[in-house]
């Protein structure tokens, strides 16, 4: 399987790469891994006059926390914020990056891509919703930065404009006594997941849930929240009877597309059952259990 | 669509040899190794960046080189499975491979080789869990995995013995 024809370009700087995709116009694509946009060109669902190779622009691929920010530039690899140290200290980060497809994919496969191209499937968006992560933007007006909630608009849509790049992710430490988990389910390390929860919660010294914040993956255009859900659990001590309510509350809001990776009532059966693991996690790390590796797709 | 036709030169570093060659930019990495260097080790099975057979090590890292153009690679470090064996010996993961029966049809199994390699580099004594988890990307239509994974753990011992 062969891309249409198209020009190669490989800016140096963020500045150039703008210039360049705003020069070239609406044909030009930046790339970033490829681990989406190869296939989707092979496959003939795009066409793009231009690609512009962002991936050797220095300074897009570090990982830092200065006070209460992590920072993840967009370059960086799935592998590389597997293993960073910032996952060492959220272990929900390990959850989501080591989970994505296989090792060959990860070492290839950035979050700046995986956010850009809002595929409803992915890992990224509906963790990064429950960590309230925020979206560094650079485009020919210059920077900005979105709440990834506004950033992902629908279904492969964002609210990136022409020629506007993705520079880096940013998310909040999570407090004290807090803790996170992320589970998907697949079939198979290199398939993107059939469904995926996401659960980040603070305790209070009574062990009442404080804070929560929940969102589904693969489960609608793009990840599914529901306030209902949070007002059910905020506030109270996070019993199995409680969750269940939530869960169904959540679920109610899920619209999976019956597919290859299973009907829709399969998949809402599948989240029912994933939240409930995936809150006891939660629960187990904001408790100060050092749980490791929630999920193995082997 | 682009009537772009032009090509790039690209110098990538392939089993210890510099080579320089015109390209298109739509070229893939495992075409530009299959059929612009007749290196014919590398396989392609689903060319959709499943099965993990076109698996070479690209600076370092196993990658699926049917998903990667070879303008990418440009200035970059390959190896590929010829590059394993050095002055007539098979290297020890060959060696194990063959002695512990991991392969059969042996369609899969340059990227199988590929990707333990990657995986010995980096954790030289590894668990079975571990040899599983850097494999699933690679797919085995024949073997039923277990006699890859004892390959490995073979392979492993082999060459922490020296
Ligand atoms: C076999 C296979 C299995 C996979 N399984 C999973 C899975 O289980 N879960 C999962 O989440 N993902 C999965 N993926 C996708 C993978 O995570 C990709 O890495 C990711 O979706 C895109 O990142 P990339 O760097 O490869 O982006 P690219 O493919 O290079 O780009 C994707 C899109 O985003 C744009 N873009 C890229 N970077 C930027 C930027 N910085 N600013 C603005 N626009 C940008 C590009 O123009 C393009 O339109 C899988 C991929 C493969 C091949
Ligand atoms: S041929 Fe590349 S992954 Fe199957
Ligand atoms: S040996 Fe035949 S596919 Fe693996």
């Amino acid at each position: 399987m062969y891309p249409q024809p198209f020009r190669y370009h490989r800016p140096n700087s963020v500045k150039d790469a703008i210039t360049l995709l705003t020069e070239l116009g609406e044909g030009a694509k930046p790339l970033a891994g490829g681990q989406s946009l190869i296939p989707i060109l092979k496959m003939r669902m795009d066409e793009p006059s231009d690609l512009v190779d962002i991936t050797r622009i220095p300074g897009l691929n570090s990982i830092s926390t200065d006070n209460d920010l992590i920072r993840i530039g967009a370059l960086c690899t799935h592998a590389q914020v597997a293993m960073s140290e910032a996952a060492l200290t959220i272990p929900v980060l390990r959850d989501c990056a080591g989970g994505i497809a296989d090792p060959q994919v990860r070492s290839l496969g950035t979050i700046g891509g995986s956010v850009s191209v809002a595929d409803p499937s992915s890992d990224w968006p509906a963790l990064l919703f429950v960590l309230d992560a925020k979206i560094v933007c650079q485009g020919p007006e210059g920077s900005r930065t979105v709440g990834i909630r506004d950033f992902i608009v629908d279904s492969y849509t964002t609210c990136l404009g022409d020629a506007e790049l993705v520079t880096e992710i940013q998310i909040p430490q999570p407090p004290a006594n807090s803790g996170g988990a992320y589970i998907g389910f697949k079939k198979a390390a290199p398939a993107y997941p059939a469904a995926s929860v996401a659960i980040q919660l603070t305790l209070d010294d009574a062990g009442k849930c404080k804070e929560i914040s929940l969102a589904l993956g693969s489960a609608g255009p793009k990840p599914i929240i529901s306030a209902d859900a949070e007002a059910i659990l905020k506030g109270n001590k996070l019993t199995e009877e409680l969750l269940k309510q939530a869960a169904e509350k959540l679920v109610a809001e899920s619209s999976p597309p019956s597919d290859a990776r299973g009907s829709a009532e399969f998949k809402q059966e599948i989240l029912r059952s994933l939240f409930l693991k995936t809150a006891a996690t939660a629960i187990n790390r904001a408790g100060g259990s050092n749980i490791d590796g929630t999920h193995d797709y082997v | 669509m682009s009537d772009a036709k032009e090509t790039i030169e690209v110098e990538i570093t392939v089993n210890g040899k510099s080579v320089r060659r015109e390209v298109e930019p739509r070229l893939l990495l495992v075409e530009f190794i299959r059929e612009n260097l007749q290196l014919t080790g590398t396989h392609v099975g689903c060319d959709t960046s499943y099965c993990g057979a076109c698996t070479i090590i690209l600076n370092g890292e196993a990658i699926k080189s049917c998903t990667l153009l070879a303008v990418q690679a440009d200035g970059g470090e390959v190896l590929t499975v010829e590059g394993l064996e050095q002055d007539g010996q098979l290297h020890p993961l060959q060696q194990a491979f063959s002695e512990c029966h991991g392969l059969q049809c042996g369609y899969c199994t340059p990227g199988m080789l590929m990707s333990s390699l990657a995986l010995l580099a980096e954790n030289p004594d590894p668990s079975v869990k571990d040899i599983r988890k850097r494999l699933a990307g690679n797919v085995c239509r024949c073997t039923g995995y277990q006699n890859i994974i004892k390959s490995v753990q073979s392979a492993a011992k082999a060459l922490q013995e020296g």
